[in-house]
């Protein structure tokens, strides 16, 4: 009885987040599954269902491929998922180069600034995310804060053209998405025992040597980690390249929303979707490979 | 004597306004094994440091095999360390961690193989090659540890604590071992603990280090049986501490009263120490005699009460109390296996001493 009562709590705490889980997301996403396998009809909802009723049994299953096929004949698909994952990785690449040397200087501070700094990390997630783009239209704009300071002092004598680029994406993309390689790659930096540097130092290394060879690869799971928390929302981002990027090159979630909205093709809307996910797969078990390498060896 | 291998000249460590290591001035000559001996804070550790090159000292130059260490960076100097920690490399396997060294030092490949299997053979673990450290149970990765640090041929190794985490089984097992390595190597052995035992096995000197200074340095047995202060006395193995008053002070003998003790002690040297000084009678308590019977002598006993026996197996330990209240530590050799020759609680014995055995100290 006392055993039987201990652990009642015990499935109902895992099975909360399954429930969350399987409603929210699981049963959406076999909806969605489903619609990418139908024909696209005028009518409400704007789809033609996959099983054929007669006399209130199902009949036959009509399974509609033409629209995966859709996205692999026309030129405009293809390229907007070439061009995310384009600007993903590179958006990536960025974060990284610029948040290791970051985080490495955070993780060697004294307790106080690393508390500091890691708070003004933090920061800007206070402020809506929306508006922190919108922001950087003030900056990159012709006669924006950027033209005008370069202008005023003769640096340039034309505006350059910022918005609309890759540049004005990349920027953007990491600029947001720079905490999400910061946090994770501080998680793993912090951990590390300084007396590792001193051993290597005292065996002959460098500082540089002793970095190489000490400090990098025990940071691999950081790397991992925080290059897929960038990555994989990166490559579906809609809001950045909408408000900052080019107009004749779309990024597939700007594809995946006009597919939805403005042609009303669902099912084809669908399939992007599914298609983008089975892209995402691969990123994604890494990552849980990772992070349960890392959950193996803090045992 | 040749000139010192490692010589220390009035160093000083502050962190902020406090002395971590306070004028120390050593010297050290090839092929010793050196314990630097002290309690938590006594700056032990940190001179290891300023010797390893991690600390730079506020005052004060450290040279070793007759070169000033000032400003060479610890990659550079020819001195390796053996860590508290041992601070293997978590994702090297046991191989690559001792071949770290080497590779910095930029050997052939054939070169290094070779180094790596055979100090791997010294310390009996080549039979782990391929093991990451978190596979090792602790002495293991103490033999890596020791491995890494030798492989490069250091002529100064630097051992901080280097059985702490041992077990008191392995402990003395690789006390040992790490002996005949050293006979074997002639490294010179520079060796940080708060262990006295593990100091007293060691070391071929050692010096006792307190509030960042080294107030006593001697052979193990210059420490234990000569000590100079009270401090020394007390941390080095464990002492009864009488104070007196000088009565009689000749070159061959002096007698100390003593109120504590209630009795006049005899002792067969003579002091160099003011007369009338307060000054105090250091005796180990093995080298107290406890009977029965009084005996025959009237100077160098004293009359007391057993009031607690702690029975350690190999000997035993009794807290006699004095007719003035102070308590005597004795400890006795359980020579006889039977139980009931031994002394018991509240029994009335005679302690008694030769007049060779106390120490007298002045501070």
């Amino acid at each position: 009885m006392q055993a039987l009562r201990k652990h009642a709590g015990r499935p109902i705490v895992i099975a909360v987040p399954y429930l969350w889980l399987v409603v929210l997301f699981l049963v959406p996403f076999v909806i969605v599954f489903k619609i990418s396998f139908s024909e696209t009809r005028l009518a409400m909802p704007p789809y033609a269902p996959l099983i054929e009723w007669r006399d209130g049994v199902p009949a036959a299953v009509k399974l509609y491929f033409a629209n995966y096929r859709f996205l692999f004949t026309d030129r405009l698909y293809i390229s907007a998922y070439l061009y995310s994952l384009k600007v993903a990785a590179v958006s990536t690449l960025w974060c990284l180069v610029i948040g290791y040397p970051m985080t490495y200087a955070i993780a060697r501070s004294t307790i106080v600034w690393r508390n500091l700094l890691l708070m003004l990390i933090v920061l800007p997630f206070w402020t809506s995310f929306l508006l922190r783009v919108y922001a950087w239209i003030g900056l990159l704009k012709n006669n924006g804060v950027i033209n005008n300071v370069l202008l005023a002092l003769g640096v340039i004598h034309e505006p350059l053209t910022l918005m609309q680029t890759d540049f004005a994406v990349y920027v953007g993309i990491v600029y947001s998405y720079l905490p999400f390689m910061i946090l994770p790659l501080y998680a793993n930096l912090e951990k590390h025992d300084p007396t590792l540097l001193e051993a290597a130092a005292d065996l002959g290394a460098r500082p540089w040597r002793a970095f190489v060879r000490v400090t990098l690869p025990l940071s691999i799971p950081g790397i991992v980690a925080g290059s897929l928390l960038v990555f994989i929302p990166a490559v579906g981002e809609y809001v950045i390249p909408s408000l900052l990027g080019r107009t004749d090159q779309l990024m597939i979630g700007r594809v995946l929303s006009d597919e939805f909205f403005a042609n009303r093709d669902w099912p084809v809307a669908s399939a992007v979707a599914i298609l983008m996910l089975i892209l995402l797969v691969v990123p994604i078990m890494l990552f849980q490979r990772v992070q349960r390498r890392e959950l193996e060896a803090r045992v | 004597m040749a000139q010192p291998y490692v010589r220390i000249e009035g160093v000083t460590k502050t962190f902020g306004e406090a002395a971590a290591v306070d004028n120390v001035s050593l010297e050290i000559q090839q092929g010793e094994i050196f314990c630097l001996l002290g309690g938590s804070g006594s700056g032990k550790t940190t001179l290891l440091r300023v010797l390893a090159g991690f600390e730079t000292p506020t005052d004060g130059r450290v040279f070793i095999d007759g070169q000033d260490m000032t400003g060479i960076a610890p990659c550079d100097r020819p001195v390796n360390m053996m860590f508290q920690s041992y601070a293997l490399f978590p994702h090297m396997t046991v191989e690559k961690n001792v071949a770290f060294g080497l590779e910095q030092e930029r050997l052939s490949r054939p070169e290094i193989n070779k180094r790596v299997a055979q100090i791997l053979d010294i310390v009996k673990m080549s039979a782990f090659l391929g093991r990451k450290p978190h596979q090792l149970s602790g002495g293991q990765r103490q033999r890596v540890a020791l491995a890494r640090a030798l492989v490069k041929r250091p002529k100064l190794l630097l051992l901080d604590e280097p059985l702490g985490a041992l077990d008191r089984k392995l402990r003395e097992h690789t006390q040992f071992e790490l002996l005949s390595i050293q006979k074997k190597l002639g490294v010179t052995f520079i060796v940080v603990t708060h262990d006295q035992s593990e100091a007293m096995t060691l070391a071929s000197r050692i010096g006792v280090m307190n509030h960042g200074q080294i107030v006593q340095i001697g052979t193990p047995l210059d420490i234990y049986e000569y000590p100079q202060t009270k401090f020394v006395a007390d941390f080095v193995g464990s002492v009864n501490l009488f104070e007196g008053r000088l009565v009689e002070d000749e070159a061959d003998h002096v007698r100390i009263s003593s109120a504590e003790l209630g009795a006049m002690v005899y002792v067969d040297h003579g002091i160099s120490s003011p007369p009338d000084a307060t000054v105090w009678v250091a005796i180990r308590p093995e080298k107290i005699s406890i009977e029965r019977a009084p005996p025959a002598a009237r100077e160098n006993v004293a009359q007391g009460t057993v009031k607690e026996i702690a029975y350690m197996g190999d000997m035993s330990i009794y807290i006699v109390e004095l007719a003035t209240g102070k308590l005597v530590r004795v400890t006795l050799p359980n020579v006889v296996r039977r139980a009931e020759d031994r002394f018991t609680a509240e029994e009335r014995v005679y302690l008694s001493w030769h007049a060779s055995s106390p120490v007298v100290l002045t501070r």
